[in-house]
């Protein structure tokens, strides 16, 4: 575990040494606020919550997060710094979490500094603050879940812009799990059974519960789990072929 | 003690590396030698343990490099091919995460993080990224990182790959004042860094291993081994000589390389033909400007054993 925590550090630091840090967080920033005040209609509404502001984070996600999570391991490949990386005495498990880590914390500041909306909601009227924080959670868990199928695809290659792609197909498989567009294609040929449980799967679906304000176990495991498997998956594919 | 087993690693169809065996035991600095492409760095990263053997074994200091992984490396300093580290990062702060990895605390992390710093001269680098230091101090950078931890085993894949002549004599001159109580492998394409600090040679060529001796032995497979080479003052004496030391007895064969006015003159085997050659040079009235003998060309084995 302590190997983690220097890992973390490591890559956090590394994330401010660059420009990305703070162009990412300035492009979440704007983009963020300019889909919540002209799509979502927050003042038009009338109302004092923010689900114009949550509604907008999947699709706000499917984006921004590849290109965080594209660089986590293609770049180590590509420098060649893995190989410096594995032959210290680090489990892989240790990096692989340690890089996961960095990244959504990285992502829980970005959203963390959108709290002025809060404010100003809380400022026109009486929101239910539990919601709201509730919506956050649901959101961070959402960065969570991409960011850690973001982390497989960008262990399976050394080209960064390949794992952009392939993030950001991942991560729309999972977000309309639950849609006829991606049903469709397994309804054709698979079991009801395997077409229930692809629809389950959903990001959208367990997303829009908790963004509501409903904490349900299901949705908190639901993203537990796919988090744990995802970075499952990049451990292996790493310890597959480490000198891609 | 670093020693391997038929160490194997396919890629695909692709034979990367073939039944190495060896071993390598303290104060030994072995010299990993081979052409591009023969499997050199396939091997380093097998002991090293980041690539993982197809079959074989190899294991460092008692510890199986597949088995107990985190042992093995904890024993070994690594020093991987090209020196890659993460260019973002400042030298201090590079040096201070692997320091952290090796867990080193206290007054021995800042003992051995001064003395590395102060033997690979990166003391006014320190606050610079690594990405825009030279090649030379990039590499002295990878090599801090690789004996910070003062390990008992050094794999180095070319460390001096890049470097000015000054800056390949300080890497040399800092391996020879580790090999003492370290066992050391280092690989190379420069064969004069075979005689400048290698203890003992393995050649590899095509994923096996053809050579394993000490640099001298290797030489004397030379056919330049016991050769005798001249230079004559007077460049018009030079056909009259090659005659008359190719009339030599023992001697098998004469060189001429008439931009210096040189003859060679290679023994036939097991023959000894210094004495002959400089009475004959006297006799005949040579001016010489240079007589010596040679105990071998390793390039020469080098390419009749890898061609």
């Amino acid at each position: 575990m302590r190997n983690v925590g220097i890992i973390m550090r490591r890559e956090l630091a590394s994330y401010f040494a660059t420009p990305l840090a703070y162009v990412f967080i300035l492009i979440f920033l704007v983009l963020a606020n300019a889909f919540t005040l002209y799509l979502g209609g927050f003042y038009e509404r009338g109302q004092a919550d923010l689900d114009p502001f949550f509604t907008f984070h999947p699709w706000l996600y499917l984006f921004l997060i590849p290109a965080i999570s594209m660089k986590l391991w293609a770049e180590e490949r590509k420098s060649g710094s893995i190989e410096l990386l594995m032959t210290q005495p680090v489990e892989l498990w240790d990096a692989v979490l340690g890089k996961f880590l960095a990244a959504w914390i990285f992502t829980a500041l970005a959203l963390a500094l959108t709290f002025p909306l809060w404010i100003t909601v809380d400022y026109l009227g009486s929101p239910d603050n539990g919601a709201i924080l509730a919506a956050y959670l649901g959101s961070l868990l959402l960065a969570g879940g991409f960011l850690a199928i973001g982390s497989c695809m960008s262990a399976l290659t050394r080209n960064q812009v390949v794992a952009f792609i392939l993030g950001v197909a991942g991560c729309f498989v999972f977000l309309l799990a639950g849609f006829p567009l991606v049903l469709d294609v397994f309804r054709s040929w698979a079991p009801q059974a395997l077409v229930d449980a692809i629809a389950s799967l959903s990001f959208l679906t367990h997303f829009e519960s908790i963004a509501k304000g409903v904490i349900d176990v299901r949705d908190l495991l639901y993203f537990a789990m796919l988090i744990g498997f995802f970075l499952l998956a990049t451990a292996i594919a790493l310890n597959l072929r480490k000198d891609l | 003690m670093i020693k391997t087993e038929r160490l194997t690693k396919h890629y695909d169809s692709l034979t990367a590396v073939e039944d190495v065996s060896f071993q390598v035991g303290p104060g030994e600095v072995l010299g990993f030698l081979g052409p591009n492409g023969a499997g050199k760095t396939t091997t380093m990263r097998m002991l090293a343990g980041f690539v993982t053997p197809t079959s074989g074994s190899a294991n460092i200091c008692g510890h199986d490099v597949a088995r107990e992984p985190l042992a093995a490396k904890a024993a070994l300093g690594y020093l991987p091919e090209g020196a890659p580290s993460y260019g973002e990062m400042t030298v201090r702060r590079f040096l201070a995460f692997i320091a952290d990895l090796r867990a080193l605390e206290g007054a021995r992390r800042e003992q051995r993080l001064a003395h590395v710093i102060e033997h690979l001269q990166l003391g006014g680098v320190l606050d610079q990224t690594i990405e825009t230091l030279s090649k030379g101090f990039r590499r002295r950078v990878g090599l801090a990182q690789a004996i910070v931890h003062d390990p008992p085993v050094l794999i180095l894949d070319e460390p001096t790959d890049g470097l000015d002549p000054n800056q390949k004599h300080e890497v040399r001159t800092l391996i020879n004042d580790m090999a003492r109580d370290k066992i050391i492998v280092i690989s190379t394409h420069i064969l004069e860094e075979v005689d400048a600090v290698c203890t003992r040679a393995i050649i590899i060529s095509r994923g096996r291993i053809v050579a394993d001796d000490t640099p001298a032995g290797l030489a004397a497979r030379s056919r330049y081994h016991n050769a005798v080479s001249m230079q004559l003052e007077e460049p018009r004496q030079l056909a009259a000589a090659r005659d008359a030391v190719a009339g030599l007895p023992a001697v098998a064969q004469v060189e001429v390389s008439e931009r210096d006015a040189r003859l060679t003159a290679l023994p036939r085997s097991g023959a000894t033909i210094l004495p002959a050659l400089s009475e004959l040079a006297a006799r005949q009235g040579l001016k010489l400007k240079e007589l010596h003998l040679e105990s071998g060309r390793l390039d020469e084995v080098f390419r009749s054993i890898t061609a």
